[in-house]
């Protein structure tokens, strides 16, 4: 096993270059964004602009019946105002399958959902000529259950057979069955001596990101658009905004503005297609920003879930089989419901060896609000459900839950339930292991009280009454990159060249940073592979190809890929030129500290010596190795990239008579086959179990009848500093060596499994079952909800 | 909309007398949220932060009240509160320290928390506790009305000002007892109160007082519990003995807290949850004041 980096020692990494791959640079970006001076796609501004803003849907399910624009028209101040009427071009868009329109026409299928759109050269302005648009509805009843979306020969469609677009039926988006060994029939049932099962219910998570949606589109001379936004993937955004607005793809450039956050919330588009087709009418730049409340109508959100789990296993603890049916609710719309589902069928079963599955999962086409991407992806759901499992069955075989998982753990050459090889380190024993040994924190000491430290904190609602310790474990797999024979390659613009004496390199890319640390990555990657000390990030922008999604935990990997591709190229042309003109022999060469370095040799010429005037400039893709479809019926093929592992241990206190949790310590180990960047590793690690512990305790947004009850951060509650416990994390790098420098996707494993871990530990504090995240003091305490 | 920017009290008296619909806005954490989310547009806002006695607060005896009172400026930030005052009104500066963040602890008061009367406000059921003469000091072009807090809330996010009227200051007992204050969140911080629990001890008078938050459609206190957990105290010698409650009577008083209640079921919570909290926060809460005074006893003896 490789070294093993903890910690305290990720700051003394040394490499060629202190500011190169392993390096923890500051982040080009992190002063501005604490000193509050970095500039959000909020603060876009434009001379002569105008304010655009949508008129959404009151009801989840409706007719409209007619929508009558003469009010809002005749305000003064008032420039445009647009239906589904003037929609120029296509009337739907959609991620992977075009089913939601631009602007509602016919019906409305969930609450929030834009049916017109104003411009006005004040936001007050715009938002009085909403007041004056009138729209007649029909309200329809709203499919919301499962029992209701499945029945649709009694309660309904949400989108009429004749207007489907999907490839499932009724009102199922996609299905995705999985089916290993054989299967989970009665023979197979037989040859497990315990049998566990349950039904696990998961929330609507929202990705709460602070920085509302926004962006600034700006009408241009030859008739086309330059939208300035905040989003994921701008050429995918390009992609569905075109052919609505009725103009070819390059007519339409888009350029990344400031992002505040993102986590899968900015994958959909928001206000791209309104700000433009505004732009497009009054020939005016059109500004739109989302308010707080809008924005919970505006992004789509986690899949809610149920899901229904049986496990077999031997009585020494070797599971026999798993049966699974995994049902998510999709929404009105169908986002990447598919990919979604895809993931959930694929991973749902864990990062354990079982011999025999069969696993269903599918998502809803219903009332409620679309649900889309969100860090992992419909991992996250099936983790929750399988760690409970092996906790239940870990009770069931009176055996320790670590043991168990680690005695069915997959390590590298096991089989997933697809039949795609695990050809990469998969230490997933070893995490557990790492994460168990760790020492435990304090006791809780009662005599000498911080009320911050108790379940409640300030709130004071205990001095260390009806407070106990639990602990509990969990472990996850997500895979890294897009999946089922997707492309997502990335694309990495390089020029070097020399300014004020200087070898200077310029990385371009259309990659989102959304806050991951991406441009820190890039530059870094350029450092190592170029000796350059001088890295500029040009703005992310349409101008160059495509660099794939800022999700899937894949970018470091894709798009540093791309770049280290390209840096490469560079080098080499640089060193040919070397050899031309110097006629070196030497194939030692590298480029070390703004020269051209030979190993036996020594220093031979500096950069900016041999490059003179001249630039070299190069773009490269980086297509990561090919993956397949799985089978429709059987859930077969090498459908993954990458797959990557976290464990979790939760300590926490809990306030057993009020039902109140203080988390006290979230451990993680996690593979990362190399931290390019350390800091911003652990701060990935961090970050994302933070979210799960979220989800575990309180992050959900509450539906009734398709109407969100909470549409703001009074309500949808995301942890605060005093909810968020220390986080030791133990980095492993065990390099996989498909992946560029090794490296492995980071950012979601530890969103997986640490919302089971925290619920593991309330439960072995409580004795509760708790099949249902988040936990709330209702479910602690025996008082409904 | 019309912003009034008065310099003195007086000036303010007079504004809002001519325009009664104008909205007073002092920290103004309530009032822009309330325009944020376009709940409200008032046709002017009046605002109350260039009245300095506002926020200041004085000690003294006043007509009406016993013993010491602290006259506290409607505008006085809750951070101040627990800076200034957690001695003198320990039970308000408790509830202070729970409000939002610190942002908001260094912008909001109970002059603004009175004036939103949301049955979630934390100052209430401090305010209630610390006795039934609690007066809010109302005034107007027309004169002062001393409003007793008990006839200060009149409904759901409704008090009992007149529309010409602005709270200039609260006046509250300095506390003779132990006070204790306990809020339920579903977080650990910055969280709006599933309920919220106030109690005060008052030797002097042999009295019990109690707040109720966010469990009512209004503030109010738990009058049964009081006066049984009074009659206990009583009975017993407890004041004199300063010996246990004990469980049962605890329990009792708790169990009264949770009847006292008329909460509902919404996203915050349950009905059922937020009375089993109360009955737990109340028993606490009593145990804590209690342990702290006999603590006094024993150190004055
Ligand atoms: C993020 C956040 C968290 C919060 N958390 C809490 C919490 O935990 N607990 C809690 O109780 N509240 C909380 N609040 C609400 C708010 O902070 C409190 O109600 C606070 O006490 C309001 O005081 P203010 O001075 O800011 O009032 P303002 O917003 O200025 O005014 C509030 C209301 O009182 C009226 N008003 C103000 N002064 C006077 C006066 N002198 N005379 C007559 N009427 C007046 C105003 O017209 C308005 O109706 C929170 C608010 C936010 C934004």
């Amino acid at each position: 096993m490789s070294p093993i980096r903890t910690e305290k020692n990720l700051q003394s990494i040394t490499t060629a270059h202190p500011d190169g791959v392993g390096g923890s640079p500051l982040r080009p970006d992190g002063i501005l964004k604490v000193r509050g001076e970095f500039a959000y796609s909020s603060d876009l501004w434009h001379e002569d602009m105008l304010w655009g803003m949508a008129l959404r849907s009151p009801h989840a399910h409706a007719r409209i019946l007619s929508i009558d624009t003469t009010g809002a028209l005749t305000l003064p101040g008032v420039h445009a105002v647009m239906t589904h009427e003037d929609v120029p071009g296509a009337k739907f868009y959609g991620l992977e399958i075009h089913d939601q329109p631009a602007l509602a026409f016919g019906k409305v299928r969930f609450q929030g959902e834009p049916v017109a759109i104003v411009a006005a050269d004040h936001p007050e302005t715009a938002r009085r000529a909403l007041d004056r648009i009138k729209v007649e509805y029909e309200v329809l009843p709203t499919l919301t259950t499962e029992e209701q979306c499945l029945h649709p020969e009694t309660y309904g469609y949400v989108h009429e057979p004749h207007e489907y677009k999907a490839d499932a039926s009724g009102n199922v988006v996609h299905e995705q069955k999985v089916v290993s060994g054989l299967g989970v029939t009665d023979e197979v049932r037989a040859t497990a001596d315990v049998v566990v099962t349950g039904d696990y219910e998961v929330g609507m998570q929202d990705q709460a990101f602070l920085g509302p949606e926004s962006g600034l589109a700006v009408p241009a001379e030859d008739g086309g658009i330059d939208l300035f936004v905040a989003t994921q993937w701008l050429h995918v955004d390009r992609e569905q905004i075109a052919p609505v607005l009725g103009l070819p793809e390059y007519k339409v450039r888009l350029t990344l503005a400031g992002v505040g956050g993102a986590f899968g919330g900015r994958e959909d588009l928001s206000m791209q297609i309104h700000a433009c087709l505004l732009a497009q009418r009054t020939g005016r730049p059109v500004k739109i920003v989302y308010s707080r409340e809008e924005s919970f109508f505006g992004h789509v959100h986690r899949h809610p879930a149920r899901l229904s789990y049986e496990h077999g296993a031997t009585r020494d603890g070797r599971l026999v089989y798993c049966e699974a049916r995994i049902v998510l609710d999709g929404g009105a719309y169908a986002s990447s419901s598919p990919a979604v589902v895809g993931n959930a069928a694929s991973l749902g079963i864990g990062p354990y060896e079982v011999p025999n599955v069969n696993m269903l999962a599918l998502a809803l086409y219903s009332n409620n609000p679309s649900c889309g991407a969100m860090r992992g992806f419909g991992a996250v759901q099936a983790c929750f459900a399988y760690e409970t499992q092996m906790d239940k069955l870990a009770a069931a075989l009176d055996m320790d839950p670590v043991e168990l998982r680690r005695l069915n753990a997959v390590s590298q050459g096991s089989v997933m339930p697809t039949g795609q090889e695990i050809d990469a380190p998969a230490p997933v024993a070893e995490l557990l292991r790492r994460v168990k040994a760790r020492p435990l924190p304090p006791a809780l000491d009662l005599t000498d009280l911080d009320l911050r430290d108790l379940p409640g904190a300030l709130s004071n609602t205990s001095h260390g009454e009806g407070i106990v310790r639990g602990v509990g474990y969990a472990v996850g797999i997500k895979n890294v990159g897009f999946s089922e024979g997707f492309d997502d390659y990335s694309t990495a613009r390089v020029r070097l060249e020399v300014i004020g004496g200087e070898p200077v390199a310029m990385v371009h890319t259309a990659m989102a940073e959304v806050g991951q640390g991406g441009v820190t990555v890039q530059g870094q990657i350029v450092r190592t592979e170029l000796g350059v000390e001088r890295v500029t990030i040009h703005p992310a922008d349409t101008e160059v190809g495509s660099a794939g999604s800022t999700s899937a935990s894949r970018q470091t990997y894709m798009t540093g890929g791309a770049v280290k591709l390209a840096a490469e190229a560079v080098r080499n042309e640089l060193l040919a030129l070397g050899r031309r003109r110097y006629g070196w022999t030497w194939n030692d060469l590298s480029l070390v500290g703004g020269k051209v370095v030979s190993a036996s040799a020594g220093p031979l010429v500096p950069i900016a010596d041999l490059l003179g005037d001249s630039a070299i400039d190069v773009t490269r893709e980086h297509h990561h190795r090919p993956t397949v479809a799985f089978d429709k019926e059987t859930g077969q093929g090498s459908g993954h990239v990458q797959y990557c592992f976290c464990a979790h241990r939760a300590v926490v206190d809990v306030d057993v008579e009020l039902g109140l949790v203080k988390v006290v310590e979230l451990a993680a180990v996690q593979d990362v086959g190399r931290a390019i960047n350390p800091l911003s590793v652990v701060g990935q690690i961090q970050g994302g179990a933070t979210q799960g512990l979220g989800l575990a305790v309180m992050e959900e947004i509450v539906v009734k009848d398709g109407k969100v009850l909470n549409p703001s951060f009074t309500d949808y509650l995301i942890p605060t500093i005093l909810d968020t416990p220390p986080q030791p994390v133990e980095v492993l790098e065990l390099a996989d060596e498909h992946a560029p420098y090794g490296l492995r996707g980071v950012g979601e494993a530890p969103t997986l499994s640490s919302t089971p871990a925290v619920v593991a530990a309330i439960r072995q504090a409580t004795g509760l079952a708790l099949n249902r995240v988040p936990v709330r003091p209702e479910h602690l305490t025996g008082t409904g909800g | 909309m019309e912003f009034l920017r008065p310099a003195t009290w007086d000036e303010a008296l007079a504004a809002k007398a001519e325009h009664p619909s104008a909205l007073p806005i002092a920290g103004g954490t309530d009032v822009m949220v309330e325009l944020n989310f376009d709940r409200r547009r008032p046709s002017a806002l009046l605002d109350l932060n260039r009245v300095g006695e506002l926020t200041k607060w004085e000690s003294g005896r006043f007509e009406g009240q016993e013993g010491e009172v602290i006259r506290l400026g409607a505008a006085v930030p809750y951070a101040r509160i627990t800076r200034e005052l957690s001695a003198q009104l320990p039970g308000l500066a408790l509830a202070a320290d729970t409000v939002g963040s610190p942002q908001i602890r260094n912008r909001g008061s109970v002059g603004g928390n009175l004036g939103a009367a949301s049955p979630a406000g934390d100052a209430h059921p401090a305010l209630l506790a610390a006795g039934r003469d609690v007066l809010v000091e109302a005034q107007s072009v027309r004169g002062t009305r001393l409003i007793p807090i008990d006839a200060f809330y009149v409904g759901v996010k409704r008090h009992s000002l007149e529309a010409d009227e602005l709270i200039r200051a609260v006046r509250i007992p300095v506390a003779d007892g132990p006070q204790q204050f306990s809020k339920i969140g579903t977080r650990n911080a910055m969280v709006i109160a599933v309920c919220a629990f106030a109690v005060a001890l008052h030797p002097k008078n042999g009295t019990v007082g109690t707040g109720i938050g966010s469990a009512a459609p209004t503030p109010r206190r738990a009058a049964e519990a009081e006066e049984f957990i009074a009659g206990e105290l009583a009975e017993r010698g407890l004041w004199q003995s300063g010996a246990l409650i004990g469980p049962a009577a605890t329990r009792r008083f708790g169990e009264l807290v949770a009847a006292a209640a008329s909460p509902i079921d919404d996203v915050r919570g349950t009905a059922a949850y937020r009375r089993h909290a109360l009955a737990v926060m109340a028993r606490r809460t009593l145990t804590w004041t209690w342990d702290a005074y006999t603590h006094s006893l024993r150190s004055a003896a």
